[in-house]
């Protein structure tokens, strides 16, 4: 049933009681031509476009706990494309470009709003790089502007721009086609859209083993039995390394976790995606009018969902830096996600030396906005079994040809 | 209105001598100090406080504390306001002001009631499925979404208070100071133990302070005077009231907001810290939170007067105040009688007690029926009548199985419905801590089941509601965790108490519908039960789905009234039980916390205090303009006069190279290293090989990551045998610190190294230019300092300026320098004393922005400009650097892969504009075609970019790709629209040979 504003006038009718559901929630067949491991927004939009591209729809996307749990649900929101080197901007432009029209293309409000996102500068260095990138992002024919202090004062009004500050904002970068989306509406969109061309969506189904004929897999191991594949794609975001270490593989990825919080909701008072990495703060307003703030990394490894509580204080004490009008605002919320970081903070989309086993991971702290370009690399991957030159630079062999992707720049967040 | 038309003349926990005046949506009341905003408004007879998030619907008070989901105000004005403040939580104060959040005109006519109207239109997720069409307009659609959804405002205005952070060790961390947590606390704190005791309430008592009861014997409100008074005597126990537990983290750690000033009118807040987070780290914890009473979900549930049972009750018996003047009370469990007879006690007439189980207790019903209250057995309200205050309930009675209605209707008239449907553990704590739950049948409720840190629930919290058998938990609670801290024998003897025994409630979760009302679930967030029958339609059936998809559970109330209702409800949608539903993840804080408490005293002066030399009073005096380098504050250039930073840095180079310039060199980061195994380490961590540099000798060396790629760098000096002096860049210095422990922690403990950071030991003068040497000769008797003697790249002790000094022949600038260290205490006296015996040599101080030029005019490159995380030694053209016969190095591995030997990597070159005037900008990219359309290929960027007074030019560095192989060549350079031309060179541009640096 198609969503539309009709169908709401509809279902005023009679109580909403003809929506059907989003998604089936089918047993697991035997086996699948391709077996997705993840239910979150990457792994949806694999499903979702292996269907729609590549006509693969004998697809099952196997989750452990429910679609959309994992950092999908767990992240900033935050959109862009700003980024420095060819390879990643030309993917990040890809994905936002897709952004652009994912409502109408899944017929579900995922709330894309390009409501712009500013990166501060704050010191001579930073000032050098922003020159830099907005110079090399512009020649990639994507968007960026630089934004004098005055103009991020205008841009921005409750910024504190006063040069008394510990780290003035010396300038910005600017890119307006950035913005934030609906998280979940994400994952459930991609969901819903998958599963009506045929995607099979197996929640509480957790993958214990990956089974294997020689160097070829030939299925997964869950707690709803074993599911032949194949070809299988991970991703898995914060368990990736251990899904690649039950194919044998062991990747060059360390899991963090990494916090992040709302406060409580009020009416508008922050009309853009405001980013520092010298003071170190992402925030934005959500459409529901909670502050949603980006904290720190944690410094250690760890697979627990949780994170300290020094990490949300200096967090804190950078926001109020900024915006000092935020200090009587309250935290309602705090959480946190587990990130898989390569060396070079770039993710891994690619091939494996196990047949049949495709890896998408090491997103780090930035994969949210990759969304539905990494799920359109990588169904071509999986379905082409080579990668689309978009993803061909993020392979796993790069570690090894020392052929990286420093992105360390990229994120507000140290990695 | 006659003052207080709805305050008892007697009673309640109030303080009658002094009244407090205080203002609502403009109105002025009068309540008295122990009130909070709520009971002073409700004994004004003010019910309806604010609109709901969605409808619009008018909303009253429903609970007495933090659960309360409605009754949010804005709270003080300007500077001071606060957004959406429990008003149940609000003490009250004189001078008070507080409005409706989230309604326009005002609380009673309001505009956004429209939206109640078209309900229909906006089911759970409605969002979901339209403002697609067209895709340009979602920005307008959500512009009137924004400003419809939100509650208060935030503040306009930096906040003028200030806060406080502090932390504290403890045997015995006691969370909630209800009955079972007073006991814990005293038999904790009687064998001897250090107890913190944290309530969120003004006073100390929890449940005995609007409860009745005896315990041993007495009043258990005069038991609740002697234990408070108890503890106060006692050494080693802290009570702190007013301080909430909102965080359960890893290892015992918990954080306690403590309200220092929130209950003061604005004038007496002076000097005084508004709010403290407490952080502490806890032996033991015991989590004595209590429960939450929970709402029964009906039709009209969410009319002003319709409240939680306890909450009436606490404010009858705690505030003397009388919630209406007619109340139906209606229950699924025992407790709800109790509050039948207290509200009669206090003058409301109860019309009607409604049970929905068929069996009633015969002993309260009897007691019930003394009051001349009649109980409806087998019955609930099915229906609340009324607009902006409940005027009727509609009882019937139900079926055996609680999903029908039989017999006929009753329209009883009421002010007010005190509701109750059971009670949630409060188990928000213990989940952080990382606890599960278990679904307990006989409570109908989630209790702790299996711990995970060293914690202990007790009382209501663990679904222990007798008040005996709570205290006994408590005070074994107590004493086992003071006898796990080695204070006591594990014993305690627990106080009497009366029996106050629940019998079993009798959950329904949706009570039958008799007409087409709604019934709200989370009544924040507007989320009926229809919304999660939807939900679970449409298979948002996980309970988190449920959550996202409704929004249930995600208010400001964290969902502390609906979390159990909504999950009962989807279980019976799902046709699952409900602990197979699950449970959602409770995340801290247990109640908002305020940003500026978190934040502490890290804000102003002190947020990431900047570092400043010994020498940065007089450059302040000398008005020089600084640069932010790392947390460094640096002189960037001393502009003379009107000198622009162009001149200025002209003159200060000129005088670098012509005759004499000084530098406060102070901020570069200094490791001291000492140990048998300190020149392996350095083997470890450079390319270059350390083992043969003689004592008094130093050495400039790169640091590469495990990929190759360069880290920082720096000079270090061998001191001793095993003794070595490091510097880093300044930005680096915490990062080298931490990168040379982490090998020696992680990957080399058996190596007996110690480094100790010596930043700020050492104040550092660099002087440099023809005219160094001589003025040196003058200052430093003891130093033999020619060439041959004290060679470049040596240190020797001495004294200049008769200050004890380590002398290093080291230059940045490409001229004869000598950095001289002193200690940072005699740092101002050397700068001074160097400044006055070079004043013959006009002495000129030069900042970082003049050591750049300076610099790059040599080609020596700044680790973070030149290099940025993807640069080779080989790319900088320093392969000599690179020990080729070292066995390993950190780095090493990395460079032998295949792409950091392409030959068309980028590597460092010069570039001369072809306008010999125009200064590139830094930054801008190198592109392979300038007449390409985007996406352009780029081979490089420009890293440094200056004009050269020297030079009488501009010039600049870049990489390039394959550089070193494209000198002379001519490439275009990008930024902001503008190309421009420039000839590659190589990178050094001044006394290629080194004659000046060594001389």
């Amino acid at each position: 049933m198609k969503y539309s504003l009709l169908g709401l006038i509809k279902g005023a009718g009679n109580h909403h009681k003809d929506w059907p559901a989003a998604w089936r929630q089918p047993e697991p067949k035997p086996a699948y031509d391709v077996v997705i491991i993840g239910g979150g927004g990457h792994g949806l939009a694999t499903a979702y476009f292996l269907a729609k591209e590549h006509g693969v729809t004998n697809v099952a996307v196997v989750e452990k706990g429910w679609i959309g749990g994992g950092n999908t649900g767990r992240n900033t929101t935050i959109v862009r494309s700003n980024y420095l080197w060819d390879e990643s901007a030309h993917l990040y432009e890809k994905s936002l470009k897709l952004w652009e029209g994912l409502s109408q293309e899944l017929n579900f409000n995922t709330m894309f709003s390009q409501r712009g996102v500013m990166n501060l500068a704050h010191n001579l260095h930073d000032l050098r790089e922003l020159n830099r990138r907005v110079s090399a992002i512009r020649l990639n024919g994507i968007d960026s502007e630089f934004l004098t202090t005055e103009q991020v004062k205008a841009f921005c009004p409750i910024i504190n721009t006063a040069p008394t500050i510990r780290y003035p904002v010396l300038g910005a970068s600017l890119q307006r086609r950035g913005g934030t989306a609906r998280h979940d509406a994400v994952a459930w969109g991609f969901a819903r859209a998958a599963d009506r061309l045929g995607v099979d969506i197996l929640q509480n189904c957790e993958v214990t083993g990956i089974r294997r004929e020689g160097i070829r897999v030939t299925g997964v191991e869950t707690t709803r039995g074993f599911i032949g594949a194949r070809k299988i794609g991970s991703v898995a975001a914060g368990h990736s390394s251990v899904i690649a270490a039950m194919a044998g593989l062991r990747l060059p990825i360390e899991s963090h976790p990494l916090q992040a919080l709302v406060s409580e909701p009020v009416k508008p008072v922050l009309d853009t995606v405001v980013m520092s990495g010298a003071v170190h703060v992402y925030v934005s307003q959500s459409d529901k009018g909670e502050l949603v703030i980006g904290a720190g990394i944690d410094a250690y490894n760890s697979y627990a969902q949780r994170g300290t509580l020094q990490v949300i204080e200096e967090q804190m004490a950078a926001l109020i830096e900024l915006f000092p009008m935020f200090s009587r605002m309250r935290l309602m919320r705090q959480w946190a996600g587990i990130v898989d970081v390569c060396p070079d903070a770039s993710p891994i989309m690619a091939r494996t030396p196990v047949e049949g086993f495709y890896i998408n991971c090491g997103w780090g702290t930035g994969g949210f906005k990759a969304t539905p370009g990494s799920g359109w690399v990588f169904a071509h991957t999986i379905a082409q079994d080579r990668p689309h030159e978009l993803n061909a630079a993020f392979t796993l062999e790069r570690f090894s040809s020392g052929a990286l992707i420093d992105e360390h720049g990229a994120a507000a967040v140290a990695h | 209105m006659t003052a207080q038309s709805h305050r008892n003349p007697t009673g309640g926990r109030i303080d009658r001598a002094r009244t407090l005046g205080f203002t609502f949506n403009g109105r002025y009341y009068e309540g008295h100090p122990g009130d909070t905003l709520a009971s002073a408004l409700l004994a004004n007879g003010v019910h309806l406080v604010g609109r709901s998030f969605k409808y619009h619907r008018p909303r009253g008070i429903v609970g007495s504390g933090a659960e309360e989901p409605n009754a949010l105000v804005q709270l003080g004005q300007g500077a001071l306001t606060e957004p959406n403040v429990r008003a149940t939580q609000a003490e009250l104060h004189d001078g008070l002001a507080a409005a409706s959040v989230n309604c326009w005109p005002g609380v009673r006519w309001d505009i956004g009631a429209i939206n109640g109207l078209l309900g229909g239109l906006f089911p759970a997720g409605f969002y979901y499925k339209t403002f697609m069409w067209p895709a340009r307009a979602w920005r307008a659609y959500e512009w009137f979404i924004r400003r419809a959804a939100g509650l208060g405002l935030a503040p306009r205005e930096p906040d003028p208070e200030r806060y406080d952070g502090t932390h504290a060790h403890c045997d015995v961390l006691v969370a909630g100071g209800g009955p079972a947590g007073l006991a814990a606390a005293l038999a904790a704190g009687r064998a001897g133990g250090r107890v913190i005791l944290a309530d969120e309430q003004a006073e100390i008592g929890g449940s005995l302070l609007a409860g009745g009861g005896t315990i041993d014997g007495r009043p258990a409100r005069a038991w609740l005077d002697d234990a408070t008074a108890e503890l106060a005597g006692m050494a080693e126990v802290r009570v702190l009231p007013r301080a909430t537990v909102f965080g359960y983290y890893d290892h015992n750690y918990l954080g306690i907001a403590e309200r220092l000033a929130d209950h003061l009118p604005p004038a007496e807040r002076a000097g005084r810290a508004r709010q403290r987070v407490w952080k502490v780290r806890a032996g033991r914890v015991v989590l004595a939170t209590g429960a939450i009473e929970r709402p029964l979900v009906f039709d009209g549930n969410d009319r002003p007067g319709v409240m939680l049972a306890t909450a009436a009750q606490a404010y009858a018996n705690r505030w003397a105040v009388r919630v209406g003047d007619r109340a139906v009370v209606v229950t699924n469990n025992d407790s709800a009688y109790q509050t039948a007879l207290d509200l009669s006690e206090s003058g409301v007439a109860v019309a009607l007690l409604a049970d929905l189980r068929a069996e009633v207790p015969a002993a309260l019903a009897q007691r019930l029926s003394r009051a001349g209250i009649e109980v409806a057995a087998g019955s609930a309200v099915v229906d609340a009548a009324g607009g902006t205050r409940v005027t009727s309930a509609e009882i019937r009675r139900l079926g055996a199985d609680g999903t029908t209605l039989e017999g006929p209707a009753r329209h009883v008239p009421c002010d007010v419905i005190a509701v109750s449907g059971g009670w949630s553990p409060a188990v928000h704590l213990f989940s952080q801590s990382g606890g599960r739950l278990r679904w307990d049948e006989a409570i109908a409720g989630f209790v702790p089941d299996i711990s995970r840190q060293a914690e202990v629930s007790v009382g209501a919290a663990r679904g222990t509601f007798d008040l005996a058998a709570a205290l006994a938990e408590g005070a074994r609670a107590g004493a086992a965790a003071a006898h796990a801290a080695g204070f006591g024998d594990g014993t305690a003897t627990a106080p009497a108490a009366n029996a106050r025994e629940v019998i079993a409630p009798r959950p329904v979760w949706r009570v039958p519908s008799a007409g087409r009302g709604k019934a709200f679930v989370d009544i924040q967030n507007d989320v009926t039960a229809a919304d999660i029958a939807l939900a679970a339609r449409e298979g948002y059936s996980a309970v988190e789905h449920l959550k996202r998809y409704t929004t249930t559970g995600m208010g400001t109330d964290q969902g502390k009234t609906s979390n159990v209702n909504a999950l009962a409800i989807l279980a019976h949608a799902t046709g699952t039980a409900i602990p197979a539903v699950g449970t959602t993840t409770f995340r801290p804080p247990y109640t908002p916390v305020t940003f500026g408490a978190l934040a502490g005293r890290t804000v102003g002066p002190l947020f990431d205090p900047a570092r400043l030399t010994a020498m940065h009073p007089w450059h302040v005096q000398a008005g020089t303009r600084f640069e932010d380098v790392g947390q460094w504050k640096r002189p960037w250039y001393y502009p003379r006069g009107s000198e622009t930073l162009h001149q200025a840095v002209a003159r200060e180079c000129r005088a670098v190279r012509t005759s004499l310039g000084i530098m406060d060199a102070s901020t570069l980061g200094k490791i001291d290293i000492q140990g048998p195994d300190a020149a392996k380490l350095l083997d470890l961590v450079y390319t270059n090989a350390w083992g043969g540099l003689e004592v008094g000798r130093c050495r400039y060396g790169l640091m590469l990551k495990e990929d190759g790629m360069v880290f920082d760098d720096g000079v270090t000096a061998r001191l001793g045998p095993q003794h070595f002096h490091m510097t880093t860049t300044t930005g680096g210095a915490a990062r080298v610190m931490a990168w040379l422990e982490e090998w020696l922690q992680t990957e080399r403990p058996h190596w007996r190294v110690y480094l100790t950071s010596v930043t700020t030991q050492w104040a550092v003068a660099a002087i440099a230019g023809p005219n160094a040497r001589r003025l040196m000769a003058e200052l430093c008797p003891n130093i033999a300092l020619d060439a041959i003697d004290f060679p470049f790249m040596a240190w020797r002790d001495g004294t200049v300026a008769g200050i004890a000094a380590r002398v290093f022949r080291v230059s940045f600038s490409g001229e004869s320098a000598f950095e001289i260290n002193v200690p940072s205490s005699q740092g101002m006296a050397l700068w001074q004393a160097l400044m006055t015996a070079g004043a013959k040599y006009d002495i000129t101080p030069y900042g970082t922005e003049a050591m750049h030029v300076l610099r790059a005019e040599k080609g020596f490159v700044i680790v973070g400009q030149e290099t940025d995380g993807t640069v080779t030694p080989g790319d900088l053209g320093m392969d000599w650097i690179v020990g080729k016969k070292k066995p390993d190095f950190v780095g090493r591995r990395g460079l032998a892969r295949a792409d950091c030997k392409r030959p068309d990597r980028k590597q460092l070159v010069g570039l001369l504009p072809q306008d010999p005037k125009e200064v590139l900008v830094e930054g801008a990219q190198i592109m392979a075609d300038a007449a390409a359309p985007p996406p352009v290929p780029m081979e490089g960027h420009v890293t440094s970019s200056y004009w050269s007074a020297t030079l009488s030019r501009s010039f600049a560095l870049a990489l390039l790709k394959g550089g070193r192989a494209r000198h002379g060549q001519t490439v275009p350079v990008h930024a902001y629209g503008k190309t421009s031309w420039a000839q590659v060179t190589e990178p050094i541009f001044y006394d290629k040979e080194g004659e000046k640096l060594r001389g």
